[in-house]
């Protein structure tokens, strides 16, 4: 058998073992291949915490920017080139509690990117500090009395701003990750993936037990065109719901709103300023 | 008395002012327009309150035989649009200033010269003809061209109903008709001749000239967040984007902006920011991120009065330090700073250039006054210049942070070649994969900081005018280079020179000789700390300077620059 294109080989890897983040990784490389992209025309864009560490292990372009800063990255580098795959994947505190922002207009502006949000609970990489999507009652290093504030629903959060494709999933079930993986890829417009992961270092609460415990799958019957009902299963008490919540078909990416790409769909790097349009534009103010 | 036979007068300076609202801006875009075609060299330059009506705002527009680029503060004529407005200007309202007005709804207590502005915008249908009246009345005294009032009005109102373009130009016609029976009967005391080579000038304000030079330079990317007074670049170049293929996008807040940028020039696009101090301040890990990433940004940064909101829709030259230390870590940048729209639109077409080949942040500087004011210019010449793009086509061992002899690693964009490109905030090997080698790390800084030397080398020239053998040397940087140009030669000092400095950082070695020469160098800015003293004092060998200031939140003008350069000993 040949080796996956994105695998990278034998590498030092700065996650403990165990962490969720290697199942992610392998099903993330796994669905690129069988998708039958290359390497060549995959863009990764990560933020910073151990998540965002992620391009680095895998064979493809990609942008490591700051923390809570992926999203804009990669929509301006899909404006740059829509012809590039782009995929965001940071941590839980990078996307929804420093790029929270970003998430919510990068929802609204809908460019053609995949975004993949390592959802731990937990604030890894600074050593168990609580993150937006922590418990309430989880006491920290800084939360000395508990963890008292309401936490982040992401898809809620994603539903409710429309976004095209609302998806989570447990890294404890493969087929399911890698089947919603590949479906986010092949969305039209912003598909969030949040993936529900164990920290075994920081968060002892929510353990890949407590995961395998307390989610729950949509059932096969639910119409993900049903933004209603979608809420509904996105706010739902008991448990965390995986699967795919919400998808909307109908909307235009981003890119594709840009009137630099209606007759023309030459990427940027390839564009020149058209010279004797911008002299007749000078001699305009005469 | 006839028009031939008054005397005449090199120039006259107008002063339009009233509310927020009352529409000062239309008789301002058409008068300008009509005197420029009319062959006057024209300047007009604004002052506005942060309010969408009401307040207190003027525009100056001088009107001379000869080219004009610099504010002043007397006033040849005052047309008011209400009562505040002569506490507004008070100071400028001399003993000679002829104030044009309707007697019949304005009475200030003072010497006014009726203008029947409201009996004409009455007659014609209403008092929204009130401002194309009085644009016309003003073209009439100073002795434009009755056809061109009328295309430029018909031009103005173009896209509106025929009766409504038919109804403006009645009242521009007879508000010039009106402008000139005041001449006629000696009410105005005197007469601007035309100048020369004013045909094929063009007119463009700062803004306008940097989103020009932008394109020049090949910008194909725009993403900022809309504030003041930076927001004209944004405006100019969204309202280019489907005739120029370039991407615009209004950001949700300025960190995005400039992250949005960063992603497009990772992706091969040329792209830019504009913002004003306090988007600037976020941006400032963007802007860190550029210099451990090496990627190329361009930011246009137009300064206002800071602290905080400060004073959002005034001048100065507050953040030119902002801009030296924005950023945690040390890498090279560039800044620039134009004198003129001439240089505002040379330089952000060279910014492209110097962010794309050094891989490094470049920031423009102008300010509200800069990027407010216009004034006839020959036309900007879009050449080929500085349109290469510093990519490379990638093979599969691309390396994107391949250590070289100069520091510059060859940069691939993502899709254009077989090789990866991996761009990274941490720090980082040659591949572009973090790594905590102190090794490497050390080899990594010396390697982006080799790229001053390349930077230093291929500075921009500062320029002097004057003679060149003078003692004293006046030092400048950006908005003021004009003002303090023509206030040299009112001042008739043959002592002394002015240095401008286009290229503020890295200071440019060929000041060198210049700053040597001078028995005194006074610096000229429009802050309160000597922002730029501070930075010569620090890079260069001169450590006595003098310097005149001014933070009001106004631009200098010519006759105090010209006051306190002739009291320089």
């Amino acid at each position: 058998m040949n080796k996956n294109p994105f695998d990278m080989g034998p590498m030092d890897i700065a996650w403990c073992p165990g962490c969720g983040n290697f199942s992610i990784l392998e099903t993330l490389q796994a669905t690129l291949e069988n998708m039958g992209l290359s390497p060549e025309e995959v863009v990764m864009v990560s933020g910073i915490g151990q998540a965002a560490k992620t391009p680095h292990y895998l064979r493809c372009h990609f942008f490591n920017g700051l923390h809570g800063r992926a999203l804009p990255a990669a929509t301006g580098i899909k404006a740059a080139n829509p012809s590039m795959v782009v995929i965001a994947e940071s941590g839980d505190g990078d996307m929804y509690g420093e790029g929270g922002n970003h998430f919510m207009h990068t929802i609204r502006r809908n460019p053609d990117i995949t975004n993949f949000v390592h959802n731990n609970m937990v604030y890894g990489l600074t050593k168990g500090q609580a993150s937006p999507t922590s418990m309430p009652g989880q006491v920290t290093p800084v939360q000395t009395h508990g963890v008292f504030e309401e936490p982040f629903n992401p898809l809620a959060v994603a539903i409710a701003l429309n976004a095209g494709f609302v998806a989570r999933t447990f890294t404890g079930e493969k087929e399911l990750t890698s089947r919603i993986m590949r479906q986010a890829i092949e969305h039209r417009g912003y598909a969030l993936v949040d993936v529900l992961q164990n920290c075994v270092s920081f968060n002892k609460i929510n353990t890949f037990k407590w995961f395998k415990e307390n989610t729950w799958h949509i059932d096969d019957s639910h119409d993900v065109t049903d933004r209603n009902e979608a809420f509904r299963l996105a706010t739902q008490p008991q448990g965390l719901g995986l699967g795919i919540f919400y998808r909307n078909d109908l909307k235009v990416p981003f890119e594709e709103n840009i009137p630099a790409y209606r007759s023309d769909r030459t990427p940027l790097y390839a564009r020149d300023t058209d010279l004797k349009k911008l002299a007749a534009l000078i001699a305009s103010r005469k | 008395m006839a028009l031939e036979e008054l005397p005449f007068k090199k120039e006259a300076s107008l002063v339009l002012a009233g509310q927020a609202g009352q529409g000062i801006q239309t008789i301002e875009h058409i008068l300008v327009r009509v005197l420029k075609r009319s062959g006057f060299h024209v300047f007009a330059t604004k002052e506005y309150m942060s309010r969408i009506r009401g307040g207190s705002n003027s525009i100056t527009i001088r009107v001379s035989s000869e080219p004009v680029a610099a504010p002043i503060d007397h006033i040849d004529i005052l047309v008011p649009l209400d009562l505040a407005v002569f506490d507004h200007l008070e100071g400028r309202i001399g003993a000679n200033t002829l104030i044009l007005g309707d007697t019949d709804h304005i009475d200030a207590g003072v010497t006014m010269i009726h203008a029947p502005i409201s009996g004409i915008a009455k007659e014609t249908g209403g008092r929204i003809y009130e401002n194309t009246a009085a644009a016309g009345l003003l073209a009439g005294v100073m002795g434009a061209h009755p056809e061109i009032l009328t295309e430029t009005v018909r031009h103005r109102f173009s896209g509106k109903v025929r009766e409504t373009i038919d109804q403006n130009i009645d009242a521009a016609l007879k508000g010039y008709e009106a402008g000139g029976s005041l001449c006629a009967k000696g009410m105005i005391p005197f007469r601007v001749p035309a100048g020369k080579g004013v045909e094929g000038h063009i007119l463009v304000n700062g803004a306008e000239a940097i989103g020009m030079g932008a394109l020049a330079g090949g910008c194909n990317f725009v993403s900022s967040y809309p504030m003041s007074p930076s927001t004209g670049v944004l405006t100019f170049l969204a309202g280019q984007d489907g005739e120029f293929g370039i991407v615009v996008e209004q950001a949700e807040d300025e960190i995005a902006a400039v992250n949005m940028v960063l992603g497009a020039w990772f992706a091969g696009a040329r792209g830019m920011a504009t913002t004003s101090g306090g988007g600037f301040a976020l941006m400032e890990e963007g802007i860190s991120l550029a210099g451990v990433m090496e990627s190329p940004l361009v930011i246009h940064l137009a300064q206002r009065p800071g602290p905080g909101t400060g004073l959002p829709t005034r001048t100065e030259q507050g953040d030119l330090l902002l801009a030296l230390h924005a950023g945690h870590g040390e890498f090279p940048r560039i800044i620039y700073a134009p004198g003129s729209t001439t240089e505002a639109f040379m330089l952000a077409k060279r910014a492209f250039d110097a962010a794309d080949r050094y891989q490094v942040p470049v920031f423009i500087l102008t300010d509200q006054y800069l990027v407010d004011t216009y004034y006839d210019i020959p036309p900007l010449v879009a050449d080929t210049q500085h349109r290469h793009k510093h990519i490379v086509k990638t093979g599969v061992d691309y390396l994107r942070y391949r250590i070289t002899a100069d520091g510059i690693s060859p940069r691939g964009v993502p899709g254009f070649g077989q090789g990866l490109v991996c761009a990274d905030s941490d720090e980082h090997d040659e591949a572009g994969h973090i790594t905590e080698s102190m090794d490497v790390r050390t080899r990594m800084v010396d390697k982006r900081l080799l790229k001053e030397a390349a930077i230093l080398k291929d500075s921009l020239a500062p320029e002097l005018t004057g003679p060149e053998d003078f003692t004293h040397l006046l030092v400048g940087w950006g908005s003021p280079k004009e003002a303090v140009i023509e206030a040299l030669s009112a001042s008739g000092r043959t002592d002394m020179a002015h240095l401008h400095f286009p290229q503020v950082f890295p200071v440019p070695p060929q000041a060198r000789t210049w700053l040597e020469q001078a028995q005194k160098v006074i610096v000229i800015e429009n802050n309160a700390t000597s922002q730029f003293g501070q930075i010569l004092k620090l890079h260069t060998e001169i450590k006595e300077l003098g310097a005149v200031l001014k933070y009001s939140g106004l631009p200098f003008t010519v006759e105090e620059l010209t006051e306190k350069i002739s009291a320089i000993e």
